[in-house]
């Protein structure tokens, strides 16, 4: 499908009957955690504050009894305003922060895409990153030289590939976790705003690549603030609202609510970004 | 594209609350082994980065200890007189090169899962392979100091051996130079393992600590400095004040350091006590370490 605006292809959701087959199963999860104020904490704050009798520690409710299925091959658009909760909830599903209460059960290889991308480590080059990005999440070494190839060229980095990622721009840096993302050949792709960067060619790239995902039965979880994207991809959408699950069901229908809730107007600019 | 895989062969991944604060461990230690690999390509690729391998790399790594022991060499034997023998030398030498390496375990370890930024939020994996893999940078890096050991190990036992001062009015003779070839010097391995596992404790504790606190690297060579002059290092432990002497139960350094000095320089068999202390220090060290990390580990990502 084309955008009217900007001309882009979005991808569509998948034209076919979704499994009954249940992917990803969210019960009564509570995830609540205590973090800071401080962006860098230090024991030197720590101690000056003792003087003053002051806490920096907050206690955040991310997810307060989510419960939701998501079947397998259905494309789940998650919407909500900043601090929902929606990445807390992805984070949760990929199994990097464990539930406070609830169940979460996930069948497949789930791969995630996270707003931050893939080089965290930005001395070492993106070969490096790739690579150790992969046996982190555990593929072996095999797995990784058959995939290597294919998301580096997908990636389309050049030389770039085996110099440091800090001599990256932000877009190649994205084109990489984008592409090492979709070439684990998840079950389920777990997507947080990465749709937005790139430039013209890689995103008519990815876009395809989504679409073959898509169709080739991958569960996906997708947070995006353009909410056409959500519309025109998702088979199913959630609407966070303070941790809470607010509604659910088709996503026209949630993303209408979602907008009248927050007082928007549905103009071309809320569509594309809010 | 692969086909989907067929759902027999997926695998279920059940997420449950933290018991007692602590992961399941079965399946902990057992995806720690399993991704065993990538600690070994982190320190690998961190190596490379820091031109470890390169001529020049290998070459600072021996020469910079080198340099450091000449330091504190100068300053107590030369400066302040007293201790010069080739045995006190090599104690010193030998002190140093293992407290550098635990001193580099903790400075590496604590920045192991700060530095880990984008991989731990958005990865799932044993955060604990971070603190690990840094051990093994700081092991590696540790091994070339032992090259120095051997090339003074050589010199003295071979050119070492005529130094004699004899007793102008008896003519009893007595041999300066006590550092030889002996096979307790195996028993060095035992001591360097314990002083390892040690280490790995402290890694992990480390890094879990600089999370709270982030100016923990800045701290820490203050207190590893402290910590050197508490530790029979820069002098021999019967040389230490007694109530000093007494406080030593609470070093771990103090029995640590000592059968490693013991049995690679004075080539005697250290007490039992001693190597029952180290065990003791190194594993409760590992098994502390480990734990606090792990009760922590779920609190990483939302901190960093």
């Amino acid at each position: 499908m084309i955008d009217e605006e900007t001309g882009a292809t979005i991808p569509v959701a998948p034209d076919r009957p979704i499994s009954d087959e249940i992917a990803i199963s969210v019960q009564e999860l509570d995830i609540t955690y205590r973090t800071t104020f401080e962006k860098k904490p230090t024991l030197k704050q720590a101690i000056v504050r003792l003087g003053r009798g002051k806490r920096s520690v907050k206690t955040v409710e991310a997810l307060k009894n989510v419960s939701f299925e998501v079947n397998r091959g259905s494309v789940l658009g998650i919407v909500g305003h900043n601090g929902a909760g929606k990445s807390t909830l992805m984070r949760a599903i990929a199994g990097i922060v464990p539930p406070t209460n609830g169940r979460i059960e996930v069948v497949g290889r789930t791969s995630t895409l996270l707003s931050l991308g893939v080089g965290f480590n930005r001395a070492l080059t993106g070969r490096e990153n790739v690579i150790l990005g992969g046996l982190a999440a555990g593929l072996t070494k095999d797995e990784l030289e058959d995939r290597y190839e294919r998301i580096a060229e997908f990636a389309g980095l050049g030389d770039f590939i085996d110099m440091p990622m800090n001599t990256y721009s932000s877009g190649m840096g994205a084109r990489l976790a984008f592409s090492v993302a979709v070439h684990l050949d998840p079950d389920i792709l777990l997507i947080d705003e990465a749709l937005s960067t790139g430039d013209a060619v890689f995103k008519e790239k990815a876009t395809e690549r989504m679409q073959e995902l898509v169709d080739n039965s991958s569960t996906m979880l997708l947070i995006s603030h353009a909410l056409r994207t959500i519309i025109n991809m998702s088979t199913e959408c959630i609407w966070l609202d303070h941790g809470k699950l607010m509604m659910r069901g088709n996503p026209e229908e949630v993303v209408d609510a979602y907008t009248e809730f927050v007082h928007v107007k549905k103009t071309s600019a809320t569509m594309n970004d809010m | 594209m692969t086909n989907p895989v067929p759902t027999e062969t997926r695998p279920v991944q059940v997420f449950l609350p933290h018991r007692a604060g602590l992961p399941r461990l079965v399946p902990y230690f057992s995806n720690l082994w399993k991704r065993r690999h990538f600690a070994v390509e982190l320190s690998r690729a961190s190596m490379r980065s820091a031109h470890t391998n390169t001529f020049f790399g290998q070459f600072w790594l021996v020469i910079g200890p080198a340099l450091n022991a000449g330091v504190y060499f100068l300053l107590v034997s030369v400066i302040r007189g007293g201790n010069a023998g080739p045995d006190f030398f090599m104690h010193l030498l030998a002190g140093l090169f293992a407290f550098n390496f635990i001193q580099a375990v903790m400075s590496n370890g604590a920045t192991s899962v700060t530095k880990g930024g984008n991989l731990v939020l958005n990865t799932a994996f044993p955060l604990l392979l971070l603190p690990f893999s840094a051990l093994r940078t700081a092991f590696f890096r540790f091994v070339p100091s032992l090259i120095i050991l051997l090339g003074f190990f050589i010199y003295f036992d071979y050119f070492g051996a005529q130094s004699q001062a004899c007793d102008a009015v008896t003519g009893v003779c007595e041999e300066l130079n006590t550092i030889h070839f002996t096979p307790i010097m195996f028993m060095a391995i035992p001591a360097l393992l314990l002083i390892f596992i040690f280490a790995a404790g402290l890694s992990a504790l480390m890094a879990s600590v600089q999370i709270y606190f982030r100016d923990t690297t800045q701290l820490l060579p203050y207190a590893t400095r402290i910590w050197l002059y508490l530790s029979p290092v820069l002098y021999y432990a019967d040389q230490m004040k007694p109530w000093m002497l007494k406080l030593e139960i609470l070093n771990p350094l103090y029995p640590l350091l000592g059968i490693w000095s013991e049995t690679l320089v004075e080539g005697t068999i250290p007490p039992l006590t001693w190597w029952l202390g180290s065990a003791a220090w190194a594993f409760g060290s590992l098994f502390i370490g480990v734990f606090f990390f792990m009760s922590r580990e779920r609190e990483f990502a939302v901190r960093i």
